[in-house]
């Protein structure tokens, strides 16, 4: 075995901690021997939260990251609160102070950022010590100063306006401070805010009792033992018992100009973040990348995994490219999001704007080209997750502008995740809470897929999936690995949808085994087999080959396996109409084979639970009528109301109309289930409104469809498609928008997903407009599929494989 | 010991059965390259009738929550518990033979 590389480490914050972290999840422990230098006496912490300190929200020891334990038990050399002296280049040698050195072959610097202190007179002593009362607010030393000071003092004053200056602020609030805040410019967060933007937050700030001076910029800080006061260069004073500086940061790059590295704003790296000098690399705040100097925490993230992927040689060619930043924070309270510009730069670029300044609610989009290229989110940002990723990816923005500022109709947002208890159940499946969620990404699991396989997470309805991702997005510090299959139709093939289905028409593959041998290797993933079943069948009709294997336990039995081994039956019951001789049948059926539960379903059927394996033939045969397919991803129900029979309000025949929906889509394959409905008139009784489809009879003998309903583990109203004149256009056009889902949507995405992530003006531009000229085409392939329609109850007399209802083999001699 | 359960044929290509064999149950897996295992017959998440899982190169998934197992080392892939493996293998005329390696 060849000896280990040593890799020293100088700066143990938020960078040189996590591009360890990140060389660590590489397997780099196996080729370095690492050693760090942090100056503060103890493990890494979250700098972020550092306000969160001051303001008593947090204790020092809740922001720690990885603590003592943390270096030790992965093999790292840490040497805490000791301050690296110099960079001898020559030797390869790190020297720090009380004598430690160690060799390096690579070197990393993440020395971070230092407080910028604006020139000013009266900020030491005259022998130049600290002036008592005058603070930095940059760690957790600083946090202990600052509260051991403040405590009994009348007022403080943060000289700095902007992210930093104002979470300071927050932070003096907790000692009981009169606290102002001095602006040197016209508008606090300058860096975030337009001016508008700015105007409001200083309302609000106001009114939570911080008083914000603009255009003031300070020539002293008065007192001749401690602080007094301030004096600004407009002649105007303010006294005040401590100060607090927070006029920006710039990067501590001391140590490699020492060295004799190139050194700017920053210290100057390449795409691979390697100085020049090509042992020595550096990352974070102290690094300058194609003239840019960050400050915040997501460009350093990216360049911990540049960089780790270099050094481990997990990927050569890892490039850093720069970072398009959109952060969101909390002010006092106050939510606010920003990317990009944040006024127009260009001819042509459009603003979308909204103002509500009662309320402290400002939104404003900049967009060109029908990309954003520049938002401000104040008060109101729940479309800030949507906002961000659009404008870290550059992908196109709705035409309707409206909804990139509001959610209309849609479901409110989830509670922040961040402000989520930790022991909050993020998935109610399966039982997993966010501190799950939060320890498995610890573990080193960075991308969604990868944490909801080892925890199981969004992985039983699938209803929490956003959310899930959300937390493990804001787990991993808001950049997750890209998982490449996350695109994929089915992650054991790697094509989306569309090439998939073309390599499927292409090559003829009409089994799921031989997509897996055409399409991947020969690797049979079995979590990829239903959805590749499903996709086959819609795609070959009578022509799919249909391999039981392939498919989840109740499509190869035709019915609902139960958490005992059990199944239970629901056979067919068009529109829920039923017969005294049919409910007689049913009855006979339940005491012969000592059915434990019968059950009314929500889908005006009757569900008979606990049914052995080896009596579904039976059953299905003393039954005598069709499956209701109450399994499997398919065309479930039609729920329908009395209608015109009976029904002194009805309007429509909707009992009719219910059954020919059941006749013409019974059994029908998609991408996940399908309920549908039928309501004789507005009032709804059926719930038309919250179904995959739902037909309402309106007065005037029209019928409107909806599309997209749910109310099960995602409650979402139907968006209308169109209003149609006769059953038979509905049964045409709710055919065509089911085919059209079919052919597009992904696997187990619902319609409630489905139709506003397509969005229903594009759906109905398809399916009622024939925008695309694909209607016809449509409509033949839904006839196919409805033409390939059996009853599978019809099994009991012809097995479709050896001991296909055998649950216990005896041993044949 | 070797036990002799009877023709392959018994199990559909890539599913799986379960066999009484004197007082215990054993799920036994015919995958679609050949390959026969066996394991216990239940879950030891929440008893899932594991003969019912998705198969697929080595890997089982048990019908009632998904959760998935390695086949030749029993060991769930997405939890903390394992299965109990039986060596399993077929004979020159097509029986499955599985070792129970102590009698049942």
């Amino acid at each position: 075995m060849t000896s280990k590389q040593k890799l020293v480490v100088i700066g143990n914050g938020m960078a040189g901690a996590r591009v360890v972290e990140e060389i660590l999840a590489r397997g780099g422990r196996e080729q370095f021997e690492i050693s760090m230098f942090g100056e503060e006496p103890y493990g890494n912490y979250n700098r972020i939260l550092l306000s969160d300190v001051l303001n008593g929200s947090h204790e020092a020891e809740d922001i720690f990251l990885n603590p003592l334990a943390w270096y030790a038990d992965n093999g790292v050399k840490l040497h805490a609160g000791v301050k690296v002296s110099k960079i001898l280049r020559h030797a390869q040698q790190v020297e720090a102070e009380g004598g430690i050195v160690e060799n390096y072959d690579r070197l990393i610097i993440a020395t971070g950022s230092l407080p910028f202190l604006p020139p000013m007179d009266g900020l030491t002593l005259p022998d130049g010590s600290d002036k008592p009362g005058v603070f930095v607010f940059r760690n957790l030393e600083d946090c202990r100063k600052i509260t051991a000071y403040a405590l009994g003092k009348k007022r403080g004053v943060v000289i700095g306006g902007g992210l930093l200056g104002l979470e300071a602020a927050r932070g003096l609030q907790n000692f009981s401070l009169d606290v102002h805040v001095i602006q040197r410019g016209n508008s606090i967060m300058g860096q975030q805010l337009d001016d508008p933007a700015a105007a409001i937050l200083k309302k609000t700030l106001e009114g939570l009792g911080i008083v914000v001076h603009t255009n003031r910029d300070t020539r002293a800080i008065r007192g001749h033992d401690q602080v007094t006061g301030l004096e600004f260069k407009d002649g105007t004073r303010l006294s005040c018992d401590l100060v607090v500086i927070a006029a920006g940061i710039k990067a501590n790059s001391g140590l490699a100009l020492r060295a004799g590295l190139a050194v700017e704003r920053g210290i100057v790296v390449d795409n691979r973040l390697c100085t020049d000098d090509p042992r020595i690399f550096a990352v974070g705040e102290c690094v300058q990348h194609r003239g840019q100097v960050y400050g915040l925490v997501a460009p350093l993230w990216e360049q911990a995994k540049v960089l780790a992927a270099h050094l481990t040689g997990a990927d050569a060619d890892a490039a850093y490219h720069g970072s398009k930043v959109a952060t969101k924070l909390k002010v006092m309270g106050v939510e606010v999001a920003s990317m990009g510009i944040t006024e127009p730069t260009e001819e042509g670029d459009e603003v979308v704007q909204f103002t509500e300044a009662k309320k402290g609610t400002y939104k404003k989009l900049i967009i060109r080209n029908g990309r954003l290229v520049g938002g401000i989110l104040l008060g109101d940002i729940r479309k800030a997750p949507y906002l961000s990723q659009a404008y870290e990816r550059n992908t196109p923005v709705p035409e309707e502008r409206l909804s990139l500022l509001f959610d209309i109709g849609a479901p409110s947002e989830e509670a922040s995740v961040e402000s989520m208890p930790v022991e909050m159940q993020v998935c109610n499946c399966n039982g997993v809470t966010k501190g799950a969620i939060m320890g498995c990404v610890k573990q080193g699991k960075r991308s969604s897929k990868s944490v909801m396989e080892a925890t199981r997470a969004g992985m039983g309805c699938g209803a929490c999936k956003t959310l899930v991702s959300q937390v493990i997005a804001w787990a991993c510090g808001g950049s997750t690995d890209e998982d490449p299959s996350a695109n994929f139709y089915v992650p054991g093939v790697p094509l989306t949808k569309p090439e998939l289905i073309e390599a499927i028409r292409a090559l003829g593959l009409k089994s799921v085994s031989s997509v897996f041998a055409e399409l991947a290797g020969g690797k049979e993933d079995p979590g990829s087999k239903p959805g590749l079943a499903s996709l086959l069948i819609t795609l070959w009709a009578d022509e799919y080959v249909d391999e039981r294997d392939a498919r989840f336990i109740n499509d190869r039995v035709h019915a609902n396996i139960q958490k005992d081994g059990t199944f239970s039956v629901i056979p067919q019951m068009p529109g829920g109409v039923t017969s005294a001789a049919e409910l007689r049948r049913i009855a006979d059926v339940a005491d012969k084979y000592h059915v434990p539960l019968m059950k009314l379903t929500g889908g005006q059927r009757i569900d008979l639970i606990g049914l052995k394996r080896e009596d579904l033939p039976n059953v299905w045969r003393d039954l005598n009528m069709p499956s209701g397919f109450a399994y499997g991803k398919r065309y479930r129900t039609c729920k329908s109301c009395v209608g015109t029979d009976f029904c002194r309000f009805g309007l429509g025949n909707s009992m009719g109309l219910a059954q020919q929906i059941e006749a013409r889509f019974q059994g029908l394959d998609a991408p996940g289930k399908l309920k549908l409905a039928t309501a004789g008139c507005p009032r709804n009784c059926s719930e038309a409104l919250v179904k995959d489809v739902g037909a309402v009879a309106v007065e005037g003998g029209k019928w409107e469809i909806y599309v997209g309903g749910a109310a099960g583990a995602h409650v979402r109203k139907g968006d209308l498609l169109c209003a149609v004149d006769t059953h038979e256009a509905v049964l045409q056009l709710s055919g065509r928008f089911l085919q059209y889902y079919r052919e597009n949507a992904r696997y187990l995405e619902r319609t409630y997903a489905f139709v506003p992530r397509v969005g229903i003006d594009k759906i109905r531009a398809v399916v009622v407009d024939d925008s695309e000229g694909i209607a016809e085409r449509l409509d033949q392939s839904l006839q196919r599929s409805v033409d390939a329609y059996q009853d599978p109850w019809q099994e009991a007399d012809t097995p479709a494989t050896a001991n296909q209802f055998g649950a216990l083999l005896s041993i044949v001699q | 010991m070797e036990v002799t359960l009877g023709p392959i044929t018994a199990i559909p290509r890539g599913e799986g059965r379960s066999f009484q064999i004197g007082s215990a149950q054993i799920a036994v897996f015919r995958a679609r390259d050949g390959g026969v295992f066996a394991t216990q017959a239940e879950c030891p998440h929440r008893r899932g009738p594991l003969a019912d899982g998705l198969l697929g190169s080595g890997t089982l998934i048990c019908p009632l929550h998904s959760l998935k197992f390695d086949l030749s080392t029993g060991q769930a892939v997405n939890g903390d518990c394992a299965l109990k493996t039986y060596p399993a293998r077929l004979s020159e005329t097509g029986q499955i033979v599985i070792d129970l390696q102590e009698a049942p």
